[in-house]
């Protein structure tokens, strides 16, 4: 990312040397010098961005419309159930949007880092281990369950690797639903044991009366996974990946072992959602079967895909923006369309009364509707990363570009 | 054409598909005879359920493999048109007002080809649609796009049904009389043998048309070589339209047995449905549709097996290991695949 936009800059500049005497703003030279800046220092980046987005938005829900929806602490609440879903979809995008792998049973490892924690601390094992460490376990076993399912099924074709993960996805949960003497079956799991700081910062304790702790908590675990996953981009790994993604057979001549490179994207992306995981399980301190069905592999991959596959920031907006609408926005929508009083609408035997519908099923209608329509109208996403916006648009750019030049000379 | 070109094409085994259809048949019939009749009637009872339920699986299967071997995508809404086939039919004949079994033979055989031609037309013209709206202009496109659509037409269907018809399960008519027959040795009840006619029927009448007509030695070609059927001179986008066609018109009668058979439905179904049919379409060698036939009975009897011996709460994790195992050791399937793999 920092090296592309970089590139652009000097080239925007050289362009303009030719043409016409660079006039450009002090504002603008300012602008260029913070973002070179924060380029060089990516980590550094992330955490003022994530630091700014996480102090802005409890503000932002005092303000009119959103006070009236709820109170200040229920939407950290939410916020704090949305990081689980920002983290699942920036795993997911490991493997699909980086990578180029279908994954279809990714809450599967959702599910193994959620039970990995309720086995670590929780009375039904009598173990007591406390939530941090567990983190680190909780996505080292999903991430060797990740290999486990990835290493014979990832020489395959792409194809056959969605149909295997999806179908790994529906035994997982039957595994632990049937498995009554190890996982209390269709029960779950509860009890589970809230995390602690032992009063350091002088924070007391994770509660559910206080929601600040999760979501403090999340944000650093996503600042922590975006610095991991932004340096990996950029790495070694990260471009074979996208070799991978383009051409396997290509990366493949190139000298990248594509079965070890593909299950490592498996294996990360699967550690993610094991965090996301040990993370949701602490915080609703009960695991059970049906948390983790298809829809939530699902509801990721809408979040992946309407984010803009392969960039991170754009995915965790995506993420953010799907659950917030999935929670809030459809309940708000009924409620607005209530109060409304629309009068029932009668043609014949038909009668609809818009007062009466329940927004919050239509949840999986629109996100199938959100699927097709990206997939035909703009496959890159709502923010696509500039890699995959130049692949996907580049007969048309290119032409662009090379009529440019024609009219300059 | 040419008189030189005919022996040549004469020497293929045409008709080795239908042959080993025919032995698909027979060898069903042999275990029946050899193992379920001397193990008593539970037995028997249990093998013809297991046929009954392979047959099911392996009409929605023929789907998924034709699409698959055409335009090598795994169509996941195909487990969502046998369930609104199903959801058809329940319309159909609760309009028609009936809620039981029919005793009147002819009005029976009536109501039954009404539901089946109602059920696999509308089946037949939502998957044209679909394909027309959501894949064709996908064709070209990275791998990714299409598989992504695919899984979002299906929550679309499914959603429409749960969201428009119905919510919870849904009791469809059974209007099939349940009545035991006695043919020599075998007992079997007429809902079983309708089922197990009407598949047989169904998978002889698709050999047919795939090896014998003009229409399906297109659909073969297209499936071996687009552009090189295209140069021959035939119509690619009506060929895929003809075979959406008749895979979601296979899986719309699914849908119809569906709900003549086990009396309910409901909008999930689908789901499980299509990832079993997918499976026995693997197991047989995707493409293959002889091979989708005989991958539908080998499911139908894991299901069956496992619930016999009180496992059936893991039947669904069985089916899907199996999947896994035959994709890891033998990716081609029992019988190979017999269209191009140009993967």
């Amino acid at each position: 990312m920092s090296g592309g936009s970089r590139a652009e800059t000097s080239a925007g500049g050289t362009g303009q040397a030719r043409n016409a005497p660079p006039v450009r703003p002090a504002w603008r030279l300012a602008l260029a010098r913070v973002d070179a800046l924060l380029g060089r220092h990516q980590s550094i980046t992330i955490v003022l961005g994530l630091a700014i987005v996480a102090a802005l938005l409890p503000q932002i829900v005092l303000l009119p419309p959103f006070n009236g929806f709820g109170t200040q602490k229920d939407f950290i609440g939410g916020f704090a159930d949305a990081g689980v879903f920002v983290l699942l979809a920036i795993g997911l995008n490991v493997v699909v949007g980086f990578a180029g792998l279908l994954d279809l049973g990714y809450a599967a490892f959702f599910a193994i880092g959620a039970y990995t924690y309720a086995y670590g601390a929780s009375p039904f094992s009598g173990l007591d281990i406390p939530f941090w460490p567990m983190l680190l376990v909780g996505a080292i076993v999903a991430s060797m369950f990740g290999v486990l399912l990835g290493a014979p099924t990832l020489r395959l074709r792409g194809d056959y690797l969605a149909i295997v993960t999806l179908g790994f996805g529906e035994i997982v949960p039957v595994v632990f639903l049937n498995s009554d003497k190890y996982t209390n079956g269709t029960n779950g799991i509860v009890g589970l044991s809230q995390p602690s700081l032992y009063g350091l910062f002088g924070i007391s304790g994770f509660g559910f009366t206080n929601p600040w702790p999760y979501f403090v908590t999340v944000v650093a675990i996503i600042a922590v996974a975006f610095i991991f996953l932004y340096r990996l981009q950029d790495s070694r790994i990260g471009r074979a990946w996208v070799a991978i993604r383009e051409d396997e057979l290509a990366a493949a001549s190139m000298g990248i072992n594509t079965v070890t490179t593909k299950l490592l994207a498996f294996s990360i992306g699967a550690s993610t959602s094991g965090l996301a995981g040990v993370f949701y399980a602490s915080k609703l301190s009960i695991v059970s079967p049906d948390q983790f069905g298809f829809t939530v592999s699902f509801t990721a991959l809408a979040m992946v895909v309407l984010g803009g596959m392969g960039n991170i920031w754009g995915v965790a907006a995506g993420a953010f923006v799907v659950y917030e609408i999935q929670s809030q926005g459809l309940k708000q929508l009924g409620s607005f369309v209530q109060s409304l009083n629309v009068p029932t609408f009668a043609l014949g035997p038909l009668s609809v009364n818009l007062g009466s519908i329940n927004f919050i099923n239509f949840q999986y209608l629109l996100y199938g509707l959100a699927l097709v329509a990206m997939m035909l109208l703009r496959p890159e996403g709502l923010f696509p990363s500039r890699r995959r916006r130049s692949e996907l648009h580049e007969t048309p750019d290119e032409a662009a570009e090379s009529n440019e030049e024609l009219v300059q000379a | 054409m040419s008189a030189a070109a005919t022996p040549v094409a004469r020497r293929r085994p045409r008709v080795g598909r239908l042959n080993n259809l025919l032995v698909i048949v027979l060898v069903l019939i042999a275990a029946y005879v050899i193992i379920a009749i001397p193990s008593g009637d539970q037995a028997q009872q249990q093998f013809v359920n297991a046929v009954t339920i392979g047959a099911i699986y392996a009409l929605i299967a023929l789907g998924y493999t034709m699409v698959y071997g055409i335009i090598e995508l795994i169509n996941f809404a195909h487990g969502e048109i046998f369930m609104c086939g199903s959801f058809v039919s329940w319309w159909l004949l609760t309009t028609l007002g009936f809620s039981g079994a029919i005793s009147d033979p002819i009005l029976l055989i009536g109501v039954l080809i009404l539901a089946f031609a109602v059920s696999m037309v509308v089946m037949g013209i939502v998957g044209v649609v679909i394909e027309r709206l959501a894949y064709r202009r996908l064709r070209n496109a990275p791998r990714l796009a299409p598989l992504i659509t695919a899984i979002g037409v299906s929550f679309i269907l499914q959603n429409i049904v749960f969201v428009v018809v119905s919510n919870s399960i849904v009791t469809t008519p059974q209007i099939i009389p349940n009545t035991q027959l006695a043919l020599g040795p075998i007992s079997i009840n007429l809902i079983n043998l309708f089922v197990i006619v009407l598949a047989v029927g169904l998978m002889v009448a698709l050999q047919l048309f795939i090896g014998r007509t003009r229409l399906g030695r297109a659909m073969r070609s297209t499936a071996i070589d687009r552009d090189a059927a295209q140069l021959m001179g035939v119509d690619i986008n009506t060929t895929i339209a003809l075979t959406f066609f008749i895979g979601s018109a296979l899986a719309g009668a699914a849908g119809v047995v569906q709900g003549l058979y086990f009396g309910i439905t409901v909008f999930n179904i689908g789901f499980q449905a299509g990832l079993k049919a997918f499976t026995a379409a693997v197991l047989g060698g995707i493409g293959n549709t002889t091979g989708a036939a005989l991958g539908g009975f080998v499911i139908g009897f894991l299901e069956v097996i496992s619930s016999v011996w009180g496992q059936g709460r893991w039947s669904e994790a069985v089916v899907f290991g199996m999947l896994v195992l035959v994709l890891v050791f033998r990716p081609t399937g029992i019988l190979g695949q017999q269209l191009a793999d140009r993967a």
